[in-house]
Parts: C-alpha cells; structure tokens; sequence
C-alpha cells in the first residue's frame, strides 16, 4: 500500500546508494551530538544546572529516596514530556504535541526504513508511519510558523517573515516535513523524476539546517526541558521549593488568620479568575 | 532591582508581558521565552512576579546582600483568593506571610452610578472627591484621622 520512499530513490539518483544514505544518517546524529555539547559549553547550562543544584539542596528540609526520585521522574515523563504540560496557551501545546510527535515519527521511521528496509519498496507499516510523522509536523510547524510565532501574533509582523538565526529551527522543521512529503509525491504518485529530484535536494538541505544547525538554533532544548522539569519536582518535594511559599489552601489559613478580612470571607466564597480571567494576546 | 526571568521555567504564556505596567517584559523571538528587555527602567512592581503562573520571574537583590542567598518569593492562587511571600533573609531564616487577595470576584460589584445621588452643596465645596470616603472604606463612616485615632504627629522615623 504504502511503498518506501527511499527505495524508489536509487532508479532517480543511481548515484545515492543505501551505503551512502546510512551514512548521511549517522553523520546527522553525529552532528547532532557535537552541536549540543558546543550549544551545551557555551551557554553554560550544564554548570548552571549543577550549580543551581547544589544551592537549592542547602535548603532541602527532607532527603528523597531513590524510589522517591523515580517516581518523580515517572511523573515528569508521563506530564511535561509525553503531553507538554508545561504549556498554559492550548494552541501552543497543541501545536507543540503535533511537531514532538510528527519529528519523533518521522526521524525514527526514516532510520529504519534506511538501515532496515534498504531496497525494499514494501515497507509495510514503516512507510506509513513515515508519512503520518511528515504530515504531523509539517501541520505543526506551519501552524507555529503563520500562526504561533510571537512576532506574528502579537507584533504584527507578516506570516512569511523569516528571521535568521532565530527562525532557523521551526524553518527547518518546516523544510524536512514539507519537502519529504512533497518529494514522496512527486516520486509514488506524479512520476516525475525531475521534480522528485528537486524536491529531494531541498529535503537533504533542510535536513542538515536542522541536525547541523544545533548550535545556533533552538534544537538542543528537546534534552534539557525535560531535565528541568525533572529538577523543578525534586525543588518541590524536597523542601527547598525553590524559595518559594507553601500552596496554601484558604481553608487552611482560614482559621488561623490575625486578619479579620482574612476570617471574614465565607470558606466557600470562590474568588473566580482576575488576571488568568482573560488569555494574554495585548503583547 | 530589576526582574529577571528563569529561562528553564518560562513557557512563553506572555501574561507577564501583558501586565507590566512599564511594557518592558518582552517575549524572546528565538526561545520563545519572556525577558526584561530594559531592567535600568523596572521599579519592581512585582506585577509580573504574581502573575507568571510557573513562578519563573523573580526580582534581583541588591549586590551586597545577593551572594548571601535571600529571597523574596511570592504564589498568588487566584481560585483560593490569596497570595503567599516567602521571604527568606540573609541568614538563611526564612518568612511565610499569607494574606487575601482583596480584589471582589471579578465582574461583581460594579457601581451603578447612574442611581447614586448627585453631590450636595456641601461635597461639591470639600476637598475630597466626589464619593471619596464611601468608595475607599466601602462603608457609609467618617475618615480615619490622627485625632479621631487619638494619635499624634511625631517628628523623626517610627516603625
């Protein structure tokens, strides 16, 4: 049903063979690996991380136990990785859910219809998931891109503004999607060798501004986030909230209170929404 | 003592930017976080502070009491109706404070102006505005002066 892109590659360009494209992969991941260190070394967030580390534990009321730790790690997997939870604007989420998904489908759907399905046009699911990765983030990213980005929301910039380096990472997401699957179309459906030639070359283009553009672009947060939001839970349980002041509910200061305005609101009285009443979209 | 933010907090939400009274809490086009794009000109109105719902903004110190590790951290619980401090001082002592949030649910309580009746002779002669008292003790008494509260002025500072 769903044939493999790549197979059908080497009858356009004899010239790109299975060895030559396992070696483009591998050369991605390396570079890949390489940009994150250096993006990792020159904005110093490891040492910021450990060392934020460390001054939070001098304030931890209570150690946690490696069950403990786990759990939480659990918990920041199953919440801000799985289903980005850490976003409060909807659209944003969505639009951030479709990209994480479509890129995870896709890039690990293409290594092995590459590694494993070499030469064969039969690639049975693979193929299939490779195609929905692509329209996943493709929709995504071109929802952020026109729509999300905050220069166009809210600055009132044009949609199609591009602006370099800062745009690089969404571009490039952007590029990969768009072309691969235009590329597969002009191969599987079109016939045309010429145009899947074309549309081939923009894809590997874009594909070394995503993997190769690590250090100037936005790239490398896919493996910090996730850390920070793991250490975020850590501050919270282990006492040292980050300085910040117990969640109180108001029944429990309630009674307590030294101030009559305090004891004089009903314990069922909702306050409703005040600032969070209405979405930010004035900036 | 400007604000800052915590890169690896921020979600981009932009109520910071929409609350900051001096438009100075700007949204990153790269990261897509917010930042202070001018701290000379934040007076530290804690605005932004309360209303970032991942309390990723905080306000710099002072550079002689920063490396001792204070802290002047606030939660604001909109739902519950109150706001909490944590104020942790130089010595690592530390300071919870909880108070209500004293704005009435919003959309309530709205006043209805047109029935009030129009200002006397005498209010339109005062020195005060026009339902002055009423509208900020809500209720119908004097104002609080020194005498009415049997004080004094003092000369110099009291605490």
């Amino acid at each position: 049903m769903f044939t493999n892109p790549f197979a059908g590659l080497t009858e356009i360009m004899p010239a790109i063979t299975p060895g030559i494209m396992q070696a483009f992969v591998v050369l991605m991941a390396l570079l890949v690996v390489v940009g994150t260190i250096l993006d990792t070394l020159h904005k110093k967030s490891a040492e910021w991380f450990y060392e934020y580390t460390d001054k939070m534990s001098e304030r931890a009321t209570r150690p946690l136990g490696s069950n403990e730790k786990m759990n939480l790690a659990i918990q920041t997997v199953a919440s801000e990785v799985l289903t980005s939870s850490e976003f409060h604007n909807p659209k944003r989420r969505i639009a951030h859910l479709l990209k994480m998904y479509g890129f995870v489908i896709f890039a690990l759907s293409s290594a092995v219809l590459i590694f494993f399905y070499s030469g064969e046009k039969s690639a049975g699911f693979w193929a299939f998931l490779w195609r929905l990765g692509a329209i996943m983030l493709a929709v995504g990213s071109w929802w952020f891109f026109t729509k999300l980005r905050v220069n166009v929301q809210s600055e009132g910039d044009p949609w199609y503004t591009i602006d370099m380096p800062r745009d690089m990472f969404i571009v490039s997401l952007m590029g990969v999607s768009t072309f691969g699957l235009l590329w597969c179309i002009s191969q599987n459906i079109i016939g045309s060798a010429f145009l899947a030639g074309l549309f081939f070359v923009l894809f590997v283009l874009s594909a070394i501004l995503l993997f190769g553009g690590v250090y100037w672009s936005k790239f490398a947060h896919m493996f910090f986030k996730p850390f920070a939001a793991y250490q975020k839970r850590v501050f919270m349980a282990d006492g040292s909230r980050e300085k910040l002041p117990p969640f109180y509910k108001r029944s429990e200061v309630l009674q307590e209170s030294t101030m009559d305005l305090v004891r004089d609101i009903p314990a069922n009285q909702k306050m409703g929404l005040c600032i969070r009443k209405d979405d930010p979209s004035h900036y | 003592m400007p604000t800052f933010v915590y890169m690896t907090r921020c979600d981009g939400c932009g109520y910071c930017v929409d609350i900051c009274p001096s438009d100075i809490m700007h949204i990153d086009k790269k990261y897509r976080r917010a930042y202070n794009i001018e701290p000379d000109m934040c007076w530290e109105c804690y605005s932004c502070v309360k209303a970032c719902p991942t309390h990723a903004i905080d306000v710099r110190g002072y550079a002689d009491f920063v490396p001792l590790g204070h802290g002047v951290r606030v939660h604001r619980d909109e739902e519950e109706g109150i706001i909490s401090w944590r104020i942790t001082f130089r010595g690592g002592r530390v300071k919870d404070l909880v108070a209500p949030i004293t704005t009435k649910p919003w959309g309530q309580f709205i006043p209805d102006l047109k029935r009030e009746a129009p200002p006397s002779k005498e209010m339109r002669e005062s020195q005060l505005l026009y339902n002055e008292p009423k509208y900020i003790r809500l209720d119908d008494g004097d104002l609080y002066t020194l005498k009415s509260q049997g004080l004094k002025m003092k000369a110099g500072v009291y605490y």
